[in-house]
């Protein structure tokens, strides 16, 4: 059943990140990112494994679900690694026909894939622990001080927790006026690319009209119900930093810290040999 | 007692507006309705289709201003713009479509809506949320999605959204159209309960003779006019006259009808099933 679709990849679990205040979580993600960037001795990227396992633990969320996400970036990984082989002058280990693979190669190849690995993975990591509405909830507040230049944070929350209310109802129509179609002949299933497209505008232009009437009338009943922005609204879930977020933040700090100084052991390691 | 809803000469014109914003044409879609109702009664509005009912009930939140004339709800004029969240506080409306005006992806977040544009502190939005949510008996699917929910479920959280805002008035624009006959009895004894218990002022449209019956007023409209009011007694004694206006009377009544047409004297203004076999019972007896 359509209905029955989860949205984003939440995965229900009831561990200390999946507690975790969404703020924290970008803040993470954030973190854990620009450590991958920034650090990049083998050390450091042992400790980084260290740290994503420890929080995948921690996460209660199979492995599995963590490295689904791999399979849509596995044409992008293998383009880099290939490119990385072959590309990249020094040293030459093997040699066929025209192509060159070096040392240098490899262990950048190794490396890039290592990274964009976690990087995903770190990314899932948040998505996958966070539902959809207090993720734009973390966005709308962490984004906050933006309001400030114009940029209208509020509404772009609205809108994103509104559209993340709806995709499951327009689904279902889509299904709908898919059945309704095709009993009346439309064929949506052969020829080829064009014709599909072609295929889709009686899906498409019921769908459009239905939408836009479905906005007109919410955006009635948000009236009707007082909705008349973000000014002096209060929030009925508020997020409030508890003490575990706290505890967070700073294992983060210990990590970037930790993070640091491992990368300079590398550093210095690298300059003994 | 003081009337909350008070209209007098209210008209409302639907424009046809051409690209260059030019007025093509107009059409009336409430003509001259003179109304009150008194705080706390049930009143039902009756109509077919394009008799100007819902149009008229769109008046009463202030999503629409009349073309002419003027309109008081709880005091406070429609067209007075400062007065404008006051007056969508106190007459709260509940659509017809139950999707179409959910907004929260958890039902607790949805009715929490209303007093959130409020303003109302964090504590009492809760206080209000349960309040609401156990009157309309949807307590237990706080945490629930709307989108799982049944069409008479979906409505009744609807209704909680309005019932939380704290309303002195509930506008419901067929709120049963899309439902399914259990949905319907579902939503139409939730708020009968709420005009009893609370006391609530509700103003009920609807195309639905059964809906009705209880109510304390049924206003007929036609054409954007008021045809017809008065207790459903009265009005559903009039069966030519709403035959006229194109509405069906209840079953009961309408067997009565036919059977007083038939020279059977029955007396009029019988609603329901037990009405009609007691008066039945009473005719045979007097034989």
């Amino acid at each position: 059943m359509l209905r029955d679709i989860t949205l984003g990849q939440y995965y229900p679990a009831n561990s200390v990140i999946h507690k975790l205040d969404p703020r924290v979580k970008l803040a993470g993600t954030l973190v854990f990112i620009v450590s991958l960037f920034a650090f990049s001795s083998a050390e450091a990227y042992i400790a980084a494994t260290v740290f994503l396992g420890a929080v995948i633990y921690a996460s209660r969320v199979p492995l599995g679900f963590m490295l689904k996400g791999l399979k849509s970036i596995f044409i992008l990984m293998m383009f880099t690694v290939v490119f990385n082989l072959f590309l990249i002058n020094g040293t030459p280990v093997v040699r066929i026909w025209v192509f060159t693979i070096t040392k240098e190669g490899i262990e950048t190849a190794v490396f890039m894939a290592i990274r964009l690995i976690y990087l995903v993975v770190g990314s899932s990591v948040m998505t996958l622990t966070t539902t959809p509405n207090n993720l734009t909830d973390g966005l709308e507040k962490a984004l906050r001080p933006l309001a400030k230049i114009k940029v209208p944070v509020h509404e772009i929350a609205m809108m994103m927790s509104i559209a993340l209310r709806f995709i499951p109802i327009l689904m279902e129509e889509t299904d709908k006026i898919m059945k309704a179609q095709t009993a009346r002949g439309a064929d949506f299933e052969s020829g080829g690319i064009i014709k599909k497209a072609k295929n889709m505008i009686p899906l498409l232009v019921p769908l459009f009209i239905s939408a836009f009437r479905r906005a007109n009338d919410l955006a009635m009943a948000m009236e009707a119900r007082g909705y008349h922005g973000g000014e002096g609204r209060t929030k009925m879930k508020p997020l409030i930093y508890q003490n575990r977020d706290k505890a967070a933040y700073l294992c983060l700090l210990l990590y970037l810290v930790a993070m640091f100084f491992i990368n300079r052991i590398g550093f210095f390691a690298g300059l003994w040999y | 007692m003081l009337n909350i809803i008070k209209a007098r000469k209210v008209s409302y014109d639907y424009l046809k507006i051409d690209d260059e914003g030019n007025v093509e044409s107009s059409s009336r879609a409430v003509d001259g309705v003179d109304l009150d109702v008194k705080a706390g009664d049930f009143v039902a509005v009756l109509g077919h289709n394009g008799s100007g009912k819902s149009t008229l009930a769109k008046h009463i939140n202030a999503i629409l201003l009349p073309t002419e004339g003027t309109l008081y709800v709880d005091g406070k004029d429609t067209k007075d713009d400062s007065k404008l969240w006051e007056i969508r506080q106190s007459a709260g409306m509940v659509f017809q479509n139950p999707d179409n005006q959910i907004i929260g992806s958890v039902v607790d977040e949805d009715v929490g809506f209303g007093p959130e544009n409020m303003g109302v502190p964090q504590q009492e939005i809760w206080e209000r949320v349960e309040r609401s949510l156990k009157s309309v008996g949807m307590w237990e699917y706080r945490t629930a999605s709307p989108n799982k929910l049944s069409g008479g479920q979906k409505q009744r959280v609807a209704i909680a959204g309005v019932v939380a805002m704290c309303p002195k008035c509930i506008v419901l624009d067929e709120p049963t159209a899309m439902l399914d006959p259990n949905g319907r009895k579902e939503v139409i004894r939730t708020v009968r309960e709420l005009n009893r218990t609370e006391h609530v002022t509700v103003i009920l449209i609807t195309h639905y003779m059964e809906e009705v019956i209880d109510a304390d007023r049924v206003i007929v409209m036609d054409q954007g006019r008021v045809v017809m009011q008065g207790t459903p007694r009265e009005v559903f004694s009039h069966v030519e006259e709403l035959k006229r206006y194109r509405l069906d009377v209840p079953q009961a009544t309408l067997v009565a009808y036919e059977l007083q047409k038939a020279g059977i004297s029955l007396p009029d203004g019988i609603l329901t099933n037990e009405e009609l076999v007691q008066a039945l019972a009473e005719y045979r007896d007097r034989q």
